[in-house]
């Protein structure tokens, strides 16, 4: 599997974010795209999953499945965590993995991983920012799916939890996953790509 | 026992668990024994027997009015004395105070079915209760929509004094908008009250009264123990990795 | 368990949690309903024969001003992203978190409608007639307010605009809805003429509404 981008232009309310983006990551390869604030590295995840459209430029996906969209066939972890304060620790991620297509015994399993389980009955109300993120992170795990794209994976994450973040994208990638990460910090990941936004300004 | 003592929680948990199963024995005697009487009382030359649904009315209109009051006098001890068990009693006393509102309206349109012939006239006395009724289901709403108690308790004792300021107004409006329109008003409660009426009704509101302090212990050491739960919750949503 | 359903069951779950306000519609029916007649006055034969009339209004106004909150909750959360996402078709997505909004909000109006209408004067046929009227017209209701939802799901004063948008495009089925419950008085239509074409605008907002609510997201999302 290989997800492209050639000559990528993003616009958004009339201004151009970025110009002629270009990369290539394959599978078992991790994309980490860097630059400073406002360079537009949420918005070329946005636009790799279909929720910005496309101004100019290409994307194309070699070896996926060809009837579903890239979007389709990824993970897009946000800024925001996408749980309900109402609903149960386990109801939210039982949700998620019902809704994107997987078994309820992987999303037991997900909420073992990344050290939940002890909360499982507990509104998400009740948890800190890092809990609420490493519940939005079981998502990835509960559900396959060959592209991840995390926008800032790391923020709000404890040193601990962020080494269990970097052991579980290691994992995805030795599975030959491919993963494309906005970042302002290290992954600790060997041997990835960096994209750098933002260079083509004046 | 001091009542200063009760304001500790685990106090008064204590003190409730001990005096709901008195109350709520106390409240069974004094009901069989009002109900009894009221059983006993003369019928209505006019209506007949349909009359004894007053027994029920009107000590449910009273306490519905008395729940709101305690709600007040809570939400000041919100407020102003800051007291701990305030808003637990205020929270309780919402649903309490809002069945027995409802209770009075249900029994008011039995009561007016065999004279108006029909379940609902816009009754001055009738249409004032359904409109504090309406009050006690916002409350009830407010309680139910911040899942914070603390927040929820300031949110609800500022509309629970608005609602006491308000009250009263609401009342001599409805009487002004009913007397403008003279409707069909019957007047459920138009007769002098003979003694024989009056005895089974104020141990009827004696019942009442008895019924509303069981309930009213009842629900505040629930809430008491249902802040405990989510206290312990949070807790444990704090302590774990 | 399939995405659809998965997607129901957390809708109504979170409805009828606390902050959910899944009975608040009903209370803000109820409380319209009773206000009515202070301003009109208590003659119970002018309120019997406008009961119908303020019941559907009443219930009207409860379905769209619970309607803000649609896709606004889901967009505030980044959930709303995901669900643009998902393999499942935006559009029956849209119309399984409409249906679980109608059966929380919109099915306990029609349920509390003839408790509601004793205080009006209504009889047993009216209310009959109007619990028909309502349980086939509240969906319209749902599936037409929700393309306002979606229309105003990234603004502030959503709501405001969303009633603004949307009242007039419920025209039909008030006109029709009233027109069937009744029926039962004199120089009315017949209930069948009335009731069949506000079967008929179901449906068909059944099939519009998921469409235009689905386009209108896709554009808003950007």
């Amino acid at each position: 599997m290989r997800l492209s981008a050639v000559n990528l232009t993003c616009q958004r309310g009339g201004r151009e974010v970025f110009a002629d983006v270009s990369f290539s990551v394959a599978a078992g390869e991790l994309l980490a795209i860097t630059g400073r604030n406002g360079a537009g590295k949420s918005s070329l995840l946005r636009i790799v999953v279909g929720l910005i459209r496309i101004a100019q430029g290409r994307l194309i996906l070699e070896g996926g499945n060809p009837e579903l969209s890239i979007g389709e066939q990824a993970h897009y972890l946000g800024h925001q965590d996408a749980l309900k304060p109402a609903l149960s620790v386990d109801e939210n991620l039982r949700f998620w993995t019902g809704f994107l297509g997987g078994k309820g015994a992987d999303a037991a399993q997900a909420i073992e991983t990344v050290g939940l389980r002890d909360l499982g009955d507990l509104p998400a109300a009740y948890l800190s920012a890092g809990q609420r993120r490493r519940l939005s992170i079981a998502r990835l795990i509960a559900v396959k799916r060959p592209m991840w794209l995390l926008d800032e994976p790391m923020n709000t994450l404890d040193a601990a939890a962020q080494d269990r973040l970097t052991a579980l994208i290691r994992a995805h990638l030795a599975e030959g996953g491919l993963v494309l990460a906005a970042t302002h910090g290290s992954l600790g990941i060997a041997g990835m790509q960096q994209l750098h936004l933002g260079e083509q300004d004046r | 026992m001091a009542l200063g003592d009760l304001a500790n929680p685990s106090r008064f948990l204590a003190f409730a668990n001990r005096a709901i199963p008195w109350l709520g024995g106390l409240t069974v005697i004094v009901f069989a024994f009002g109900l009894n009487q009221a059983m006993l009382a003369p019928n209505d030359y006019q209506q007949g027997a349909t009359v004894k649904i007053m027994y029920l009315h009107v000590p449910s209109a009273w306490l519905s009015m008395m729940a709101w009051a305690v709600m007040t006098v809570a939400a000041l001890g919100t407020l102003v004395w800051r007291h701990p068990l305030a808003d637990v009693a205020a929270k309780a006393a919402a649903p309490i105070g809002g069945a027995f509102a409802l209770l009075c309206l249900i029994t008011g349109s039995l009561w007016g079915r065999p004279e108006w012939g029909t379940y609902w006239v816009w009754d001055a006395r009738l249409t004032s209760e359904l409109v504090l009724f309406l009050l006690y289901l916002g409350v009830v709403a407010l309680w139910r929509t911040v899942e914070d108690p603390a927040r929820a308790a300031r949110a609800a004792a500022i509309l629970t004094l608005v609602g006491a300021i308000d009250l009263p107004i609401i009342k001599f409006s409805v009487d002004w908008w009913n007397t403008l329109h003279q409707g069909a008003s019957f007047g459920l409660e138009g007769s002098t009250i003979y003694p024989t009426i009056l005895f089974p009704l104020l141990i009827m509101a004696a019942a009442f009264m008895l019924l509303f302090a069981t309930l009213q212990l009842a629900a505040m050491r629930n809430e008491i123990l249902r802040r405990r739960v989510r206290t312990l919750r949070l807790m444990r949503a704090r302590t774990a990795s | 368990m399939t995405p659809l359903g998965a997607l129901l069951i957390r809708d109504m779950r979170i409805s009828v949690r606390v902050g959910g306000g899944a009975l608040i519609g009903v209370l803000f029916f109820l409380v319209v309903v009773a206000l009515m007649p202070f301003a009109i006055g208590p003659n119970l034969l002018l309120l019997k024969r406008i009961g119908p009339a303020i019941l559907w209004l009443a219930a009207l106004l409860a379905s769209l001003l619970a309607l803000d909150r649609l896709f606004a909750a889901d967009h505030d959360d980044g959930s709303l992203d995901l669900l643009l996402m998902g393999r499942a078709p935006l559009e029956l997505v849209v119309a399984t978190k409409a249906l679980a909004h109608w059966l929380t909000t919109g099915l306990p109006l029609v349920i509390a409608a003839p408790v509601i209408g004793l205080l009006l004067n209504l009889d047993a046929a009216d209310d009959a007639a109007l619990v028909l009227t309502l349980l086939v017209g509240t969906p319209a209701l749902t599936f037409i307010g929700m393309v306002g939802a979606a229309i105003a799901v990234a603004l502030r004063r959503g709501g405001l605009l969303l009633a603004v948008l949307v009242l007039p495009l419920t025209v039909p089925v008030l006109i029709f809805g009233v027109a069937a419950a009744q029926s039962a008085f004199a120089g009315a239509a017949p209930f069948g003429t009335a009731f069949t074409i506000l079967c008929a605008l179901t449906l068909a907002s059944l099939v519009v509404g998921p469409f235009a609510a689905a386009a209108a997201l896709r554009q808003e999302i950007e």
